[in-house]
């Protein structure tokens, strides 16, 4: 009969384990400031041609914590679009299809589509091919029609051999190996951070409800956990009758 | 004036409704073998899972929007912006794939113990019609989410219709109602979902429960408790399923939801085997996904059909692959006749029956497996392999069980 008790008691070890996974795990969506950061990212430098069709401005400052004022003075643009209204911009397809042959994808579920560690290897992969029309290339999604928006921050970046990289081993076109050839405004680990917290972000806009989630689960779990215990205790009175 | 009045009304009603007969018949007074071990809670979490699978479904359908235009949005305005709405749709998506869990493990007791044997054959029946119509309510239910794997996966599995020959092509249009799945089959699938095939499943668990009901359950040793019985007829080895095994069963309800909540509220993704990433991608009838896998509780089976890759007594390979899939589903249903063992459980079979159980298991999850991995020509060889012995299980039942020597089944069970 202890069998049972030792039984939830293994069920209730994994809760401390993720009681330490959800600080550690990129993305971190316990990191507010770092959500802020990347919604001022997303705003400035994304949103322009990427949309978020099924998140709300609303929804974005009431989750991450900003004032509707600011939201609507500082993070809002267009003059016609209301406090409740979904993240989407003024760019129609027909002008994309002009500019880049392609759309730019929606990036709601972005996140959940590939991950937010590819969304950081990808703003991170970005380097100078002057094969292509708009002058870059990108190492995860080759022929990309993207510009890099982000090239002021980070600079240009090439691809070659590592500085110190032996010369006799790796001939320079052999080498694939992203060089910033010229610096940005930010330095790379600034640069890395800018990154992070744009895929921190866009991993919150996938499942907002992810917050509420983290957030009432160990009452859940300890209210399962506390029955499970009555209940047990409740058969065991029951099944004393049984021999 | 208090007490009179009550049993006055109760037998107001006593006498126009059965309730306390079925009360007594199906609870207070139904005995089921006092031995009853951890296999035998499934049964029951397979209920609770379809009550759960029920009741969020309704409040699914009052957002959802069944229609190719605003399927996928109406999920993410479920996911955002109706209240509660993530946990309903969580609760859905995660009870799916738990009821087969508990489905598939409900039915391995099924075979550990020979539960389907006589006088449990209608049992059994019943309960594989019930997995044959929760197979088509999930497939279905797959589509709404409108998302790239699920108009993939049901433009993949439609198409099965199209290999057989002759009314193949016809079958296969008349089942989508048009040319490709489109927002026609979407229409006719979210209409089967939620209305025709759950009335199916509720009439079908009511048959499985009654056919139990009327014969008793079975238990670990195999033993008819029903043939010992006291001066009132009552089994001299049962005891009440209720308060006894109401209680156990909810002790087990309470470790089960402690893991299904973990699943709804830490992983509702399942690690991407619950709610796949292209999913999240809507549906697009121009761009076909790199890897079409179904969701794992049907991959043992697609991993059979893409198994079949020759042709045999001038049936094209693609059709013999789907004759093969419908033979590993259609075999289960004749396991009552195959099994000719004097022994109901594998504790008293010999040891050919186990050996050939263990063998069934682990095809039937290297099949699993196979059937989530894009094919190889190695793994389609693996899969051949496993096919082969999948259905070698069922083929030599009749012989191994007979030549085999059982132990003696005891009479009575031991006391503990």
């Amino acid at each position: 009969m202890s069998r049972w008790m030792l039984i939830l008691w293994l069920l209730m070890m994994p809760l401390a384990a993720l009681a330490d996974a959800s600080r550690s795990m990129p993305p971190d969506l316990g990191d507010q400031a770092s959500l802020q950061r990347g919604l001022k990212l997303y705003v400035n430098y994304c949103l322009g041609c990427h949309t978020l069709e099924y998140q709300r401005f609303s929804r974005t400052a009431a989750d991450l914590d900003i004032p509707q004022a600011l939201m609507e003075e500082q993070l809002m643009f267009s003059p016609v679009q209301a406090f409740d209204d979904p993240m989407t911009n003024a760019l129609t397809g027909e002008a994309a299809q002009q500019w880049w042959g392609v759309e730019p994808p929606d990036l709601t579920l972005a996140a959940k589509r590939h991950g937010a560690e590819w969304i950081s290897a990808y703003l991170l992969g970005f380097y100078q091919d002057t094969d292509r029309p708009l002058g870059v290339n990108n190492t995860v999604v080759e022929s990309v029609a993207m510009p890099n928006v982000l090239e002021p921050l980070q600079g240009v970046q090439k691809l070659g051999c590592p500085p110190g990289a032996s010369r006799v081993l790796s001939r320079p076109e052999n080498c694939r190996e992203l060089v910033l050839a010229q610096p940005g405004t930010l330095s790379p680990d600034e640069f890395e951070q800018v990154v992070g917290d744009i895929s921190n972000f866009l991993a919150y806009v996938s499942e907002p409800s992810r917050l509420k989630a983290r957030a009432i689960a160990p009452g859940v779990m300890v209210f399962l956990f506390v029955f499970g215990v009555m209940a047990y205790l409740l058969k065991r009175e029951y099944w004393r009758d049984v021999r | 004036m208090g007490a009179p009045k009550r049993e006055e009304k109760q037998s107001w009603l006593e006498a126009r409704f059965p309730a306390r007969r079925l009360w007594r018949d199906h609870l207070a007074n139904y005995h089921v073998p006092r031995n009853l071990n951890i296999w035998y809670l499934f049964g029951s979490l397979a209920l609770l899972m379809l009550v759960n699978q029920v009741l969020t479904g309704i409040w699914l359908t009052m957002s959802y929007d069944p229609s190719a235009e605003g399927a996928f949005a109406s999920i993410e305005y479920i996911m955002r912006d109706v209240e509660w709405g993530w946990l309903i749709r969580y609760l859905h998506t995660t009870g799916a794939s738990a009821l087969f869990i508990v489905m598939y493990l409900h039915m391995f007791r099924g075979l550990l113990y020979g539960s389907y044997k006589a006088p449990r054959e209608l049992v059994w029946l019943f309960g594989m019609a019930l997995y044959l119509a929760l197979m088509a309510e999930a497939f279905m239910g797959y589509l709404l989410p409108w998302g790239q794997m699920s108009y993939w996966g049901a433009q993949v599995i439609t198409s099965l219709f199209s290999a057989i020959p002759g009314i193949g092509p016809g079958l296969a249009e008349w089942v989508r109602g048009d040319y490709l799945v489109s927002g026609v089959t979407l229409n006719r699938f979210f209409a089967l979902h939620v209305i025709a095939l759950p009335l199916v499943i509720l009439m079908l668990v009511v048959l499985h429960i009654m056919a139990l009901h009327e014969v008793g359950s079975n238990n670990p040793e195999g033993i008819e408790i029903r043939q010992h019985v006291d001066a009132e007829g009552r089994p001299l080895d049962g005891i009440p399923f209720h308060p006894y095994y109401t209680l156990k069963d909810l002790v087990g309800v309470a470790v089960f939801l402690f893991v299904f909540c973990g699943v709804v509220f830490y992983f509702p993704e399942g690690g991407g085997f619950f709610i796949e990433a292209p999913n999240y991608a809507p549906a697009d009838p121009f761009t076909t996904p790199e890897h079409i896998a179904p969701v794992w509780y049907f991959t043992p089976f697609y991993a059979i059909l893409r198994a079949v890759n020759f042709s045999l007594f001038g049936l094209e390979a693609r059709f013999l692959g789907v004759v093969f899939m419908a033979g590993a589903i259609a075999a289960l249903f004749v396991l009552p006749w195959l099994d000719r063992s004097p022994a109901r459980s594998m504790r008293y079979k010999g040891w050919v029956s186990k050996v050939m159980l263990g063998v069934f298991v682990l095809s039937f999850m290297a099949l699993g497996v196979l059937g989530i991995l894009p094919s190889t020509p190695l793994r389609t060889h693996l899969a051949q392999l496993f096919t082969a012995t999948y259905f070698a299980y069922f083929l030599l039942m009749p012989f191994y069980t007979r030549w085999e020597k059982a132990r003696p089944v005891p009479q009575r069970i031991a006391s503990p």
